[in-house]
């Protein structure tokens, strides 16, 4: 019999090997995708397993942390001025996740990113806990808050400041705004309510909509400083202070549609300068429609159109439609048709114009700290692209300036500050039926010629009188106190 | 190895017949460390977990060392010429289940768990070495009572009666208890039993016993057709009769792992009696048109197969593969090195996590490097009842010892291949580690009977008599 009991030994090897084999396959070969897998709670119980890391603005944290007992989840997040600050530092729920800043470097706050490898490696031998890192930002509090309160007082929408010279974010706020702190734990009874009351279904304000990155707006006039990039950038015109062989009315080609400005204003011929200080429809209709759909792509890419912008925090792409006829490009150029751009965006174009054309990738993560303070990555500015010459970029400065000067931006003035800008009021709904958005995007000069912050705003006002909207009176004001807060906190 | 030329020296393994070395002081020093390891394992937890040396380290470490001594003196006494590694490897089994249903038993997740469902938790280990005590006197009893394992074969026919009614026991309405689908259990005063836990050994008594008798027959009086030698009709009786009675519980009792026990046990000796392949054949053939059959009509079983071929696939629908997915996501967790004793969140598992997947723990919290070491350890205690089997005397006991150890090999596959997600989930429990008294009692039994037939078969055969011839024709001068 002794035969066959060899061969079930060898058939009990092979039943041992398999096992083995298998645990291999799992252990080895598969831990990663398996730790990682999207149901392994244990990403979650080890996120709160200790106090996270935090995200810190002009030396001072925005967020904190806090004991709590009775779940899986040790640590739960707070936020100080979390409304304020919500469309920076996004949310860390125990129930719901986490999102924006709080999620993307969630690896530096909790400490397992493996940059981070040797000092948990220490801190293992010598027994202390793991740590998490910090998130510096490049955010300007001062800015940030003159942004969130600014918007507060005047109604729903969004601000978004860039340093020009580097493509610093200083503010990024979004109104009505949501407090991460009031769904960071995981009860049912007060964090699943609060979440439930934030979301689109049950709130139609959408309050956790990040208006600065994530909301396009028909940017309205204020793309008239993009049809005027396009028109010096393309040899259309070569001079700001050249007449423009613009009729009034004008009829948009292919139509029979006059295309109307607002109001009464001198666009018959009007140089480039005179046409944005005005803000002529007539005029930037016919440098669009005249340069046509492809060129006026071309440079509305060049300040950062049709592509999504990682901040690191993902931004939606804004719109400038391919294919378009020449009279819906003239409308388009006027930034009315399929044109719809973030506050980013529009910030974007404003900083390019200020840093004499070139276009500085805007990132709001300035530095990533280990648990110790000590740097483990360092933002460096980029160059984007370059939408304008500098001869042309000065040019549309001192286009900008004027509309500030004497134009419909004067409620953005500062005194010995040189400020540039733009208005807009974008009509939107079917038929207009809508109010319309208040836009401004802007600028400011110092006196030693540098310029420390771009600005857009943009106002969804509901209360207002439709009369009332304009983005000189809505918007410029809130932009006007984020740069003088900018400006101030250099001093 | 001794380099005097002694013929005894040389045979250490367990086929040595003359001259073998009781080795029973090598027995005793791998005790030591099969104590000493778990009670580190043990400080390690109480470290991890409360960050001091647990209360009970001391009664612990005195009660596992006492099973250990007293298995050990009993060995000595009565089973001197036993397998000297047998007992040891148990005891660390033994020693390490414990510990880490303690560690499981310290979850806040499953203290709140068993809250939730029962009102009231209580902790496991305890019961665990009361159980485990009472497996050692079991183990105890089996060498002490006895004498020589061929006394089974009287009671043949009698095991085959006890191990039927043990196996239906759970479907008597009133005794057996329904508990998570599984209909595995009977409630005597108080305690449940998994008859099947014992039943294993009981069968192999009666397989052993009737295949002694009947394998000349099996063997030799068959037809050959297609390359195949098929066996007569009235001795294929009882392989239809076990092939049934599998299909039965597992229709009945939702017993995947029992039925495919039995069987595989069963062809196992069936081919060692007969040394034909055939019956191996024959065997697969109707396990898998067992297996297939009940496949697809069991909406148990189907769930079971769902679950195995695509872990999260219904994690969120119906929530049947909440636990292999547990299970896998916690082997995969716990990486090459794993989480560390008491440091892991295999609780994540939920119910079972102390007895079915309770290896899943190991895999987490001791890794890839641990659960090879249990793996091979596991294959140890195999690969020696083997040895034992290639070394009884009598075909009773190779029979009896193969069909033991080539269960106990079964039961490791398929308790270890279902919570790793290589086969289909059973409901069975890991020797020696999973919470669970049935199945800690049985398995000290088996290696107890494990030991009496190593015993028997390495007893040194008795000096031949001198003969007398010899002394007459030894000096002859010319």
């Amino acid at each position: 019999m002794n035969k066959p009991l060899r061969r079930i030994a060898i058939f009990c090897g092979l039943l041992v090997l398999a096992l083995l084999i298998r645990d291999n396959w799992l252990q080895y070969v598969q831990a990663d995708a398996l730790q990682d897998n999207e149901r392994n709670r244990r990403i979650s119980i080890e996120r709160y397993a200790q106090p996270r890391g935090d995200i810190i603005v002009d030396g001072k944290p925005v967020t904190g942390s806090k004991a709590t007992s009775g779940s899986d989840f040790k640590y739960k997040r707070t936020y100080k001025n979390g409304p304020m600050w919500a469309p920076v530092t996004g949310y860390a729920s125990q129930a719901f996740g986490a999102n924006q800043l709080e999620s993307i470097e969630d690896g530096i706050l909790t400490g397992n990113d493996d940059r981070l490898f040797f000092r948990n490696t220490l801190d293992m031998i010598t027994g202390e806990k793991q740590q998490g890192g910090n998130v510096v930002t490049t955010l300007n509090s001062a800015a940030q808050k003159a942004a969130y309160e600014g918007l507060k007082e005047r109604g729903k929408g969004a601000v978004a400041a860039i340093e020009p010279s580097t493509g610093k974010i200083l503010a990024l706020a979004s109104y009505p705004s949501y407090d991460p702190s009031s769904f960071a734990g995981n009860s049912t009874d007060t964090d699943s309510k609060a979440w439930l009351k934030l979301q689109k279904k049950t709130n139609p304000d959408d309050p956790m909509l990040n208006r600065a990155l994530r909301e396009t707006y028909p940017p309205g006039s204020t793309f008239k400083v993009v049809t005027a990039a396009a028109a010096l950038e393309h040899g259309l015109y070569t001079d700001a202070d050249a007449r423009t062989k613009t009729p009034l009315p004008w009829t948009m080609p292919g139509t029979t549609t006059e295309l109307p400005n607002e109001g009464n204003i001198p666009c018959k011929d009007a140089t480039l300068r005179v046409a944005l200080q005005y803000s002529c429809n007539t005029v930037f209709g016919k440098v669009g429609s005249d340069l046509g759909n492809d060129k006026m792509l071309e440079t509305a890419k060049k300040f950062g159109f049709t592509e999504e912008q990682f901040v690191p925090v993902r931004s939606t792409a804004s719109v400038f439609s391919d294919d378009m006829n020449p009279s819906q490009t003239a409308l388009s150029s006027i930034g009315q048709f399929n044109t719809a751009a973030t506050p980013l965006q529009m910030a974007m174009v404003a900083s390019a114009v200020a840093n004499d054309g070139k276009l500085m990738k805007p990132y709001m993560v300035d530095e990533l700290q280990g648990p110790d303070f000590d740097p483990v990555e360092k933002t460096e500015p980029e160059t984007l692209s370059e939408p304008l010459s500098p001869e042309n970029a000065q040019i549309l400065q001192s286009m900008m300036e004027t509309v500030v000067d004497k134009g419909t931006g004067t409620s953005a003035k500062i005194g010995g500050v040189t400020v540039g800008g733009k208005t807009g009021t974008a009509q939107h709904g079917v038929d207009n039926s809508e109010k319309p958005y208040a836009w401004f995007i802007s600028y400011a000069k110092v006196s030693d010629g540098s310029a420390p912050v771009a600005v857009a705003v943009v106002v969804e006002d509901e209360d207002a009188d439709r009369g009332d909207i304009s983005g000189g009176g809505l918007a410029a004001p809130i932009a006007k106190s984020v740069m003088e807060a900018v400006i101030q906190s250099k001093q | 190895m001794s380099s005097t030329p002694n013929t005894s020296t040389q045979h250490t393994s367990t086929i040595g017949s003359i001259g073998t070395p009781s080795r029973r002081n090598t027995e005793l020093g791998l005790l030591v460390f099969a104590v000493v390891i778990p009670i580190f394992a043990y400080t390690n937890v109480g470290l991890a977990i409360n960050g001091q040396v647990p209360a009970g380290l001391l009664g612990y470490g005195l009660g596992l060392g006492l099973l250990a001594g007293v298995g050990h003196l009993v060995v000595r006494k009565f089973a001197p010429y036993a397998d000297p590694l047998l007992l040891p490897l148990a005891t660390l089994l033994n020693g390490l289940g414990l510990v880490v249903i303690w560690r499981l038993d310290k979850s806040e997740r499953l203290q709140q768990l068993a809250e939730r469902q029962y009102g009231v938790f209580s902790p496991s280990a305890p019961n665990q070495l009361l159980y485990s005590a009472v497996g050692l006197a079991l183990f105890v009893a089996v060498l002490i009572f006895l004498k020589d394992h061929r006394i089974l074969q009287r009671y043949t026919y009698i095991s085959m009666v006890a191990a039927l009614v043990l196996l239906l026991l759970p479907l008597v309405p009133g005794v057996g208890a329904d508990v998570f689908g599984a209909k595995i259990w009977i409630s005597v005063a108080g305690f449940s039993i998994q008859p099947g836990e014992f039943a294993k050994i009981i069968i192999a008594i009666f397989f052993s016993g009737y295949l002694m008798v009947k394998r000349d027959a099996l063997a030799l009086a068959s037809r050959r057709f297609m390359g195949l030698y098929l066996p007569r009709g009235r001795d294929l009786g009882p392989i239809i009769t076990i092939w049934a009675v599998s299909l039965l519980i597992l229709i009945f009792e939702n017993d995947l792992g029992t039925s495919l026990l039995f069987f595989g046990m069963f062809v196992i000796m069936l081919y060692v009696a007969t040394e034909r392949t055939s019956w191996i054949v024959i065997g697969l053939l109707m396990s898998a048109g067992g297996a297939v059959g009940v496949a697809s009509f069991a909406s148990h079983v189907q769930a079971r197969v769902d679950a195995w071929l695509d872990p999260f696939g219904c994690y969120e629908t119906s929530g049947a593969c909440e636990q292999i997915g547990q299970s896998i996501m916690s082997f995969g967790s716990g990486g090459v090195m794993g989480t560390g004793l008491g440091q892991g969140h295999s609780d994540l598992i939920g119910f079972a996590a102390n007895s079915d997947f309770i290896f899943s723990t190991f895999g987490e919290e001791l890794g890839l490097a641990g659960v090879m070491a249990i793996l091979l350890i596991y294959g140890l205690i195999i690969e020696r009842g083997v040895r034992t089997s290639l070394a009884a005397r009598d075909p009773f006991g190779k029979l009896f010892a193969i069909g033991l150890s080539g269960a106990f090999a079964l039961q490791i596959f398929v308790v270890a291949g279902g919570v790793m997600g290589l086969i289909p989930l059973t409901g069975m429990t890991m020797p020696f580690l999973a919470a669970g008294g049935s199945s800690v009692i049985a398995n000290w039994a088996l290696i107890g009977i494990l030991l009496r037939i190593s015993d028997t078969a390495r007893r040194p055969a008795p000096a031949p008599a001198s003969n007398p011839d010899a002394e007459m024709t030894q000096v002859v001068r010319p």
